[in-house]
């Protein structure tokens, strides 16, 4: 059987449905050691924010079941780095490249989309609204209040090329996902990638103190991956027109084809890439696998099979 | 996807054996063993295929055989489940491998003296590099310390490779009672050392880069940082080192690493931000001044 594995983000089509999540990637250029990144529907680069960031202090990583907290950050070299460096070299192998923007301030996101806009070959932008706000003075994050997501996604609208598509980047630790997704979308968000890491905690049990430093880490992989799929077909029940990237703690085909079920076009392959640098072509084929042997000619039919009465598709 | 870098691979095992207080499998991986080169490290996948232990575990490799085309050797203590699960392994057992992993030690182009220092299951590594340097015509002196005696590692094939070979244990139950660096001098000038290479915890590497800093001799140091995923992506293995330009970069032990010139690594810093590394919080550095970034640069 010859499966199609086009899907359609908006105005982005994509070769296939799997992509890589911001932050669990690079550039793309670690990962392209293990397959040629060409073959997957895409790389979501680590958030580049317009100056060089150290990150925070070690520890930044623990290992808990099912998954892994981690406080990176958000070290990086900064736009410039990405521009010159990072960006070209994935365009140079073929790679789809969803540039992912992260800002202190609202302003700062205004200026990544119009230096990003700027450079062919970009496929979309997606707008981290996780990380912590340093212009805030409690360090909320701009997922945590709709509003100011909707301002970040509307400044990232106007200052970015026209056709340029824009993915907000939800956050699932909040009081109310669809609002949050609805505000975007309203603020002309051009699709949805959900979910973020969600803050959790380890402490160590032998020094009694917490296990990655501040203490709240992200939690990601496997154990997240409920949290997520809930999220995507709340959100996919609210706003069924609008394009949604699923992810969180995605580990296998099937895990593909139940986001999609869920309601999601495109489905990002995250923390475990840290742990199997083959996993977007593994889970890639076991999804094309999965495909063929239910007899789906398209994979694009999946999306939003779990909201439909029957037997699925 | 080339000749040189890492590959990830089911490899089976030839067989599991207990080595003092440590365990040591070696597994049948031909594209590793060929790519190998001292200082560079495994990561192995623990518990299974639907484990939730989901972060591979980073061992250093401690030989490398043409025995079955390429076979590969690494050490390990059981630490936690992990490691439990690995020591359980059995001949013909498959285990997901990713390596050779990490920047090699760098070897020096005529025959120096070079004395080799390992705390603990440290000295893993030690043992193929000091192979590659009696190739090279190379003096290689050992100090190896550990806990007790059954954790200083391998001290009969020390003796057998190296000109000299002088044991520490803490307990005193083996060789001097105390630390490598108490007796680190002291063997630097009896072999007349021109290099060290060092690999064990931090506090002892930043001890012998110390002890190396007052004899004047160039020191290398192998760190062992907690890492997620060994190949560079995950950014959480970071420690501040001091780069060729005098600038300060949180620097991935992985890939940037395991291997630095010990005097570059920020001993002092290390888990912590220093204010003036590179993009650090009121970093100003950006602007007209801001240095070139290479490849192997902060990612």
């Amino acid at each position: 059987m010859n499966t199609d594995l086009r899907v359609r983000l908006g105005a982005l089509e994509l070769p296939n449905p799997v992509v890589t999540a911001a932050g669990c990637a690079g550039s793309g250029r670690e990962l392209a050691q293990f397959f040629d990144i060409a073959e997957i529907g895409a790389v979501t680069t680590k958030s580049v924010m317009l100056e060089p960031h150290a990150g925070r202090p070690a520890p930044r990583m623990a290992e808990t079941p099912s998954g892994m907290l981690s406080t990176t950050g958000m070290q990086g070299p900064g736009v410039d780095v990405f521009l010159q460096r990072d960006l070209p070299w994935l365009l140079s192998r073929g790679g789809r490249a969803i540039v992912s923007v992260a800002g202190s301030g609202t302003a700062e996101f205004g200026e990544l989309a119009r230096r990003i806009s700027a450079e062919p070959g970009v496929d979309a932008i997606e707008v981290n609204l996780s990380c912590p706000d340093p212009a805030d003075p409690d360090g909320r994050r701009f997922a945590d209040d709709a509003a100011r997501a909707a301002a970040v996604v509307s400044t990232v609208r106007s200052h970015a090329r026209s056709d340029l598509p824009v993915l907000a980047k939800l956050a699932a630790d909040v009081p109310d996902v669809v609002a949050l997704a609805t505000a975007c979308v309203e603020a002309r968000a051009d699709g949805l990638s959900m979910i973020n890491t969600v803050r959790g905690m380890a402490v160590d049990p032998r020094t009694l103190r917490p296990a990655v430093a501040g203490g709240i880490g992200g939690l990601s992989g496997p154990a997240v991956r409920p949290l997520a799929v809930g999220c995507v077909y709340r959100v996919h029940e609210a706003l069924p027109e609008v394009p949604i990237i699923g992810m969180g703690g995605v580990r296998t085909g099937a895990d593909v084809v139940e986001f999609m079920a869920a309601g999601a076009s495109a489905v990002a392959v995250g923390t475990v890439n840290f742990s199997d640098p083959s996993a977007c072509v593994r889970v890639l084929r076991e999804f094309t696998e999965a495909l063929e042997s239910r007899g789906v000619p398209r994979a694009a039919d999946l999306v939003g099979a779990a909201h439909r009465p029957g037997t699925g598709v | 996807m080339s000749d040189y870098g890492p590959v990830q691979v089911r490899c089976p095992v030839l067989n599991v054996r207990r080595v003092d207080a440590y365990y040591a499998i070696t597994v049948v991986a031909p594209g590793i063993a060929e790519r190998f080169r001292s200082g560079q490290f495994v990561s192995v996948a623990v518990g299974g295929d639907h484990s939730s232990t989901l972060l591979r575990r980073p061992f250093a490799i401690h030989d490398v055989k043409p025995d079955y085309g390429g076979t590969v050797e690494f050490l390990f203590a059981v630490r936690g489940t992990g490691t439990a699960w690995l020591a359980e392994r059995r001949s013909r057992d498959l285990l997901d491998v990713v390596g050779p992993l990490g920047r090699p030690f760098p070897l020096p182009r005529d025959p120096v003296n070079c004395v080799l220092v390992g705390g603990g299951s440290g000295s893993a590594p030690l043992f193929p590099l000091a192979q590659s340097l009696r190739r090279r015509g190379c003096r290689v002196d050992f100090v190896l310390g550990g806990a007790s005696a059954d954790r200083v590692f391998s001290a009969i094939t020390a003796r057998r490779i190296a000109e000299t070979a002088v044991f520490t244990t803490d307990d005193g139950s083996f060789g001097t009672r105390g630390r490598v660096t108490d007796v680190l001098g002291r063997v630097i000038e009896e072999c007349r050392s021109d290099v060290v290479y060092a690999c064990g915890p931090m506090p002892m590497l930043r001890a012998v880069t110390a002890v190396a800093g007052t004899h004047g001799i160039p020191v290398q140091v192998s760190v062992e940082e907690t890492m997620a995923c060994g190949t560079g992506i995950c950014m959480t293995c970071v420690i501040p080192v001091v780069g060729e330009d005098g600038i300060t970069r949180m620097v991935r032990s992985c890939v940037d690493g395991p291997v630095f010139r010990g005097e570059q690594v920020r001993f002092d810093d290390v888990g912590t931000i220093p204010f003036d590394a590179l993009g650090a919080p009121g970093w100003k550095g950006a602007g007209a001044s801001r240095p070139a970034e290479s490849a192997r640069d902060i990612a």
